[in-house]
């Protein structure tokens, strides 16, 4: 490998055949641009899915009701079910050692909002402190609703960054200022942002206990969400939800006396059920993209490997002259296997060096549904590169192999 | 130098088989110029291919040198031809794409001696044959007596025992045939062993001791007197 004499041998081989040397590579560089290409995008599927789950805790649980469909215990379909603050603390009691962040929503219904006697379009909503984490908010001022709040029926609310754009463009400071909602005055403790942007800033939150006694709610809870602690793996994590969405359903049914056939009276929403859903998808397209990858080297690698027999073919008469002149069978292998293994190494490199360039300099404007910036890592790089030299020693074995098999005697003979 | 008993060879055609050489036995001394003359079929080119290590007989013994030669592998004939044989051929046998000197450093290249002392090598041959100005010249800016003179250089070049030449003049016109043959005597001048296969009567003549080979056996095996080569040049 480290031989000059036979790098000078193959640069030589390789100068006189300058046209065939570069169809070739030509053939395995673009092997090795297809692989890197679809490979970036495999990863760029990936992306995109994991930027559209980023919105929300990616293990968040929701729970929302409808009427039920099926007659059970001598009740009618039809009955729409309401789930009360006594469900949501059952829940949090029993399963306490799993859940992480809890919350139930109550939606105020008509609710008008004002500021200084301006209109502001945006809904509200009664929520629990832990609903900043399930949704994934942050905090941009002041603080978000927390349980002192709920425990004194504080009238408190907290806004989202583009509310904040639109009713105090003049650059007033919010916290503290006052909303009128439906005629009651909420003091703005806090202003948040969404990852998601703004079309999850349309909300307007305030404590829980507020909603449903100013509102009208007594007990009534419109929706539950739930995160669970983070477990070691992904599998186990994806089992647990999966467990702790079952009991839970159980739970809500049999306290609401609704068929457990029922598939719409309560409706269980689990974000890592649908992750693991789109992860496996992902895997499957990107085992595709592998393979369809995998079979075009091999075509670039036949190509190799006709290009090289044909070499030796040309080349008998050289090769039984070198014979005769004293190269063992092992140095007509080595020469033949090294010269496949620098061609294709080489415009592997290219067609690696290219297709990644490519993706580098175009990957990052690609933001259609579902693909965000394509990209390969150092280690699929890495991998193709040992896939490139094992197809290149693949593509020279035979050829060379043929090549040490020449009889001087018939290579020399005068035809 | 050369000891061969009793050798026999035959090459299976088919389903009957076509005895080549039926018991061959001759010696050849260490500086011997020796001519090997024979009508086509007369195995002459299987003695050569044998002695060249090229083919393997299928009884009798060959001892190059005070080494017998059987059951040679690949490897090791590689090895044998690398250290013990110089080959000359009808047709050069040139490699096209590389230079005469690189030619000539080939077999050197195979013995692993360094590029540095290569090149010295392959020039001071080249030189002995006259070919210095022409080292960095391809094949194919020779003339058929300049390539043979390469070729020759490059049989020099691994400073073997014996050298076997296969019709060295078949391709080449009189007066460079005898340019060829002269510098072929010139070498066995310097105590070289040299074995010539041809089929012309005035080259055989130009070596010092002629075996004719009729029908895979030795017919005549004469000591001529040497006619030199040089007073046709």
């Amino acid at each position: 490998m480290f031989d000059i004499e036979r790098w000078q041998e193959i640069f030589d081989t390789i100068r006189k055949n300058k046209l065939r040397t570069f169809l070739t590579g030509l053939s395995v560089a673009s092997g090795i641009f297809i692989l890197v290409i679809l490979l970036g995008f495999g990863q760029g599927m990936q992306n995109g899915i994991a930027k559209e789950f980023e919105n929300d805790a990616s293990n968040r649980i929701a729970v929302w009701t409808q009427v039920t469909t099926k007659a059970y215990k001598g009740l009618n379909p039809g009955r729409s079910i309401q789930m009360r603050n006594g469900n949501l603390n059952h829940i949090e009691t029993r399963f306490s050692d799993q859940l992480e962040d809890r919350s139930g929503m109550f939606r105020v219904r008509n609710a008008l909002v004002n500021y200084k006697k301006e209109s502001v379009g945006y809904s509200v909503q009664g929520i629990h402190g832990g609903y900043q984490f399930i949704e994934n908010q942050f905090i941009s001022q002041g603080r978000y609703i927390n349980y002192e709040d709920h425990r004194n029926v504080s009238k408190v609310a907290v806004i989202s960054n583009t509310i904040k754009k639109e009713i105090f463009k003049d650059g007033t400071d919010p916290l503290g200022e006052y909303l009128d909602i439906s005629g009651l005055k909420f003091k703005i403790v806090g202003v948040y942002g969404d990852m998601a942007g703004e079309r999850e800033e349309e909300r307007i939150f305030i404590p829980m206990s507020t909603a449903q006694r100013v509102f009208n709610g007594a007990d009534r809870v419109n929706n539950l969400y739930f995160t669970l602690k983070p477990v070691e793996n992904f599998e186990q994590a994806v089992a647990e939800s999966m467990k702790f969405s079952k009991d839970m359903k159980s739970y809500l049914q049999e306290a609401h006396t609704v068929s457990p056939d029922d598939e719409s009276a309560i409706n269980v929403f689990n974000t890592l059920e649908e992750v693991k859903r789109f992860f496996n998808l992902i895997t499957g397209i990107k085992m595709f993209f592998w393979f369809v990858g995998i079979c075009t080297i091999i075509a670039g690698v036949v190509g190799v490997s006709n290009i090289m027999l044909i070499v030796v073919k040309e080349r008998t008469r050289e090769i039984g002259v070198r014979k005769a002149l004293g190269a063992k069978p092992w140095s007509i292998v080595g020469m033949i296997l090294h010269e496949a293994i620098f061609v294709t190494a080489i415009s592997g490199f290219a067609g690696l060096i290219v297709s990644m360039g490519l993706l580098e300099i175009f990957g990052p404007y690609i933001e259609v549904d579902y693909i965000l910036n394509p990209t390969v890592n150092f280690n699929v790089a890495l991998t193709t590169v040992f896939v490139l030299i094992f197809a290149g020693a693949v593509a020279g074995f035979f050829p060379a192999w043929r090549a040490a098999n020449i009889q001087v005697i018939d290579a020399l003979r005068d035809e | 130098m050369i000891e061969i008993k009793d050798l026999h060879k035959s090459y299976r055609m088919g389903s009957n088989s076509l005895h080549v050489l039926k018991g061959i036995n001759f010696t050849a001394e260490s500086g011997e110029l020796v001519a090997i003359m024979g009508s086509s079929g007369s195995g002459k080119s299987t003695l050569l291919n044998i002695l060249g290590m090229l083919d393997e007989a299928d009884s009798g013994d060959y001892t190059l040198d005070g080494v017998p030669i059987k059951n040679l592998n690949e490897t090791k004939a590689a090895k044998y031809r690398n250290k013990f044989l110089g080959f000359i051929f009808q047709s050069f046998n040139l490699i096209n794409y590389k230079s005469a000197l690189e030619n000539v450093a080939l077999p050197l290249y195979y013995q692993r001696i360094p590029r540095k002392e290569r090149q010295e090598r392959a020039m001071k041959y080249l030189g002995q044959v006259g070919l210095k100005e022409w080292a960095h010249h391809l094949p194919s800016e020779l003339s058929g007596g300049q390539k043979q003179r390469v070729a020759i250089a490059r049989a020099m070049a691994a400073e073997p025992k014996v050298l076997l030449a296969d019709e060295p003049t078949g391709a080449l016109d009189s007066t460079t045939s005898y340019e060829v043959m002269d510098l072929i005597q010139k070498i066995n001048d310097q105590g070289n062993t040299i074995l010539v296969v041809t089929h012309e009567d005035d080259i055989a003549h130009m070596c010092k001791r002629i075996i004719h080979l009729k029908d895979g056996v030795i017919e005549k095996d004469e000591k001529v007197t040497q006619v030199r080569a040089s007073q046709y040049v």
